[in-house]
């Protein structure tokens, strides 16, 4: 049994997997866990994942969780190429600095972006107050300044002339206020051109295939009241 | 510059050197010294600066040795005094507040392994974080922060890691083998929405904003924290301590201090935790 991974392709941090995995030609087994469904609460991906999240890794009889982990596990594993999480001792720190800032600040508003304007309405069937999914959306546009003034700034990429896994786990980020319906890179041309760069690097039909899936978001039909009920509390924890 | 330079009292010497503002910010703030007494300091760094008058065989030096002595004083004594101490270090400095659990993990680490640095307090209940100084130093307005020459660094576990590989710290911290690295790397991720952020609010919830407003937040808010916490410390002891001695197996690794600092910071959700409590301790007799 070689590598497998454990995703779906809804989650921003599993499709960071899936493209830097493709990208690097990185052999994988892919096992769909469907989070609309509640897969990842069962029993079974328990025992791969206890933390019942995905992404999550298996290589032999090694298990893995934390996209921020498995990436870097990936990248130390098959040696892929310096760029993407240097060992240069500054470049390298960049990296990690982003990798540790965005976990409570972008992927927090990104999240609650796409639940707040769809998902909760959509899939769940409760409605967002006005004031609520204003507020969420005032946040993201205060987290999206912040990665262009202190990371991005006038770079190529986040850390510098080349892409990085800073790169991947950020633009995997945005994508999920954008299938949404949020115009993120309107007014924000700096944002937009690092989008365009970010996407060519990575290769435009593998950004695509990735997703396809969040790109559908708003077309994802309404829970049954048993998924419902199971979801609730995860979501509400999740988005908090 | 950190921190922003007092104003001159009138009437001072300009050559004056012994002022309570030009000392350590570390012994200000009451904190183990890491530096030497000012005095001491800038004998030491003349020394260093090739102001010494001995010449390096320890016999009296010659007129021409004298002469250039005395021209090396001329030039440098200006630049040397009335300067704090803390801009003459130019080497690693660390803006902290020990209220703040990551910033506890960056001064453990960095003490435990006798790394020389600035301690630069930065005090969150004076709002310092907000100032025009600080936010040069770190637009993110948080602590901890690095600043290693011009390089400056935030994020606690950024910094850590910088450490670790700057330094080549004993390799139990940051294990090479490619498991054993993956299982800090997994905690050191995980932590960040599930303890830290948490822990932070339950820290502005029960004391900093009845402290700040003087005002209580309603008990529904704390219970739903604690309730959060709780279940992270059962997710904690299961996953990822288990039965080890620590959280990548025998050593004692980055991994630890980061959860160890956050559980300090409120000691009764370790009441019940008989897993947790046994890993303290173990912390604890592996410091000096």
């Amino acid at each position: 049994m070689g590598l497998e991974l454990y995703l779906d392709l809804l989650s921003q941090p599993c499709r960071a997997i899936y493209i830097f995995a493709k990208k690097n030609r990185i052999p994988f087994e892919m096992h769909t866990v469907e989070l609309l469904k509640g897969q990842h609460l069962s029993d079974a991906f328990a025992q791969v994942n206890p933390l019942k999240k995905v992404p999550a890794l298996k290589d032999g009889d090694f298990t893995l969780a934390e996209s921020v982990a498995i990436l870097l596990y990936l990248t130390r594993k098959y040696k892929v190429a310096d760029h993407w999480y240097p060992q240069d001792l500054q470049a390298c720190a960049r990296v990690d600095e982003y990798l540790a800032w965005q976990h409570t600040t972008l992927r927090r508003s990104c999240l609650r972006a796409l639940w707040h304007k769809v998902m909760f309405p959509v899939f769940l069937g409760e409605p967002v107050s006005p004031e609520m999914l204003a507020t969420t959306l005032a946040e993201l546009d205060v987290t999206l300044q912040l990665l262009e003034d202190k990371f991005l700034q006038n770079k190529a990429f986040l850390i510098g002339p080349h892409v990085s896994l800073a790169d991947l786990v950020a633009i995997t980020e945005l994508m999920h206020p954008v299938g949404a319906g949020c115009q993120v890179f309107e007014g924000r041309p700096k944002l937009a051109a690092w989008y365009r760069r970010v996407e060519a690097a990575v290769g435009e039909d593998l950004f695509r295939e990735a997703h396809e899936v969040i790109l559908k978001a708003k077309d994802s039909p309404p829970a049954d009241p048993t998924i419902k009920q199971k979801l609730m509390p995860a979501v509400l924890a999740m988005i908090r | 510059m950190w921190p922003p330079p007092p104003a001159p009292e009138p009437g001072s010497s300009p050559l004056s050197t012994e002022s309570p503002e030009n000392s350590c910010c570390c012994e200000n703030s009451g904190l183990p010294g890491l530096m030497t007494t000012p005095s001491e300091t800038r004998s030491s760094r003349m020394r260093v600066l090739g102001l010494g008058w001995r010449g390096p065989t320890g016999t009296e030096p010659g007129p021409g040795a004298q002469a250039a002595y005395r021209l090396r004083f001329r030039t440098c004594w200006l630049w040397l005094v009335g300067v704090p101490d803390t801009c003459l270090s130019m080497g690693l400095e660390l803006y902290l507040d020990l209220l703040s659990a990551s910033c506890r993990a960056v001064y453990i680490f960095a003490r435990k392994n006798n790394i020389p640095f600035d301690f630069q307090f930065v005090d969150l209940l004076k709002g310092h974080h907000h100032s025009k100084e600080y936010i040069k130093i770190n637009p993110l307005k948080k602590v901890p922060s690095l600043k290693d020459g011009k390089f400056v660094l935030s994020e606690s576990v950024a910094i850590l890691f910088y450490l670790c590989r700057k330094y080549s710290t004993p390799s139990h911290w940051y294990p090479p083998d490619l498991h054993t690295r993956a299982r800090v790397d997994e905690f050191m991720a995980w932590q960040h929405t599930a303890i830290q952020m948490p822990m932070s609010r339950i820290l502005w919830i029960k004391m900093l904003i009845p402290m700040i407003t003087g005002e209580e937040v309603p008990d529904e808010k704390v219970e739903q924290m604690l309730a959060e916490v709780k279940n992270s410390m059962q997710l904690f002891e299961e996953k990822f301590l288990q039965d080890k001695m620590f959280i990548s197996g025998d050593h004692i690794s980055l991994a630890d201090v980061v959860a160890l600092v956050e559980m300090m910071q409120r000691g009764q959700e370790l009441e019940g935790r008989p897993g947790t409590g046994r890993r303290t301790q173990h912390f604890s007799v592996s410091q000096p």
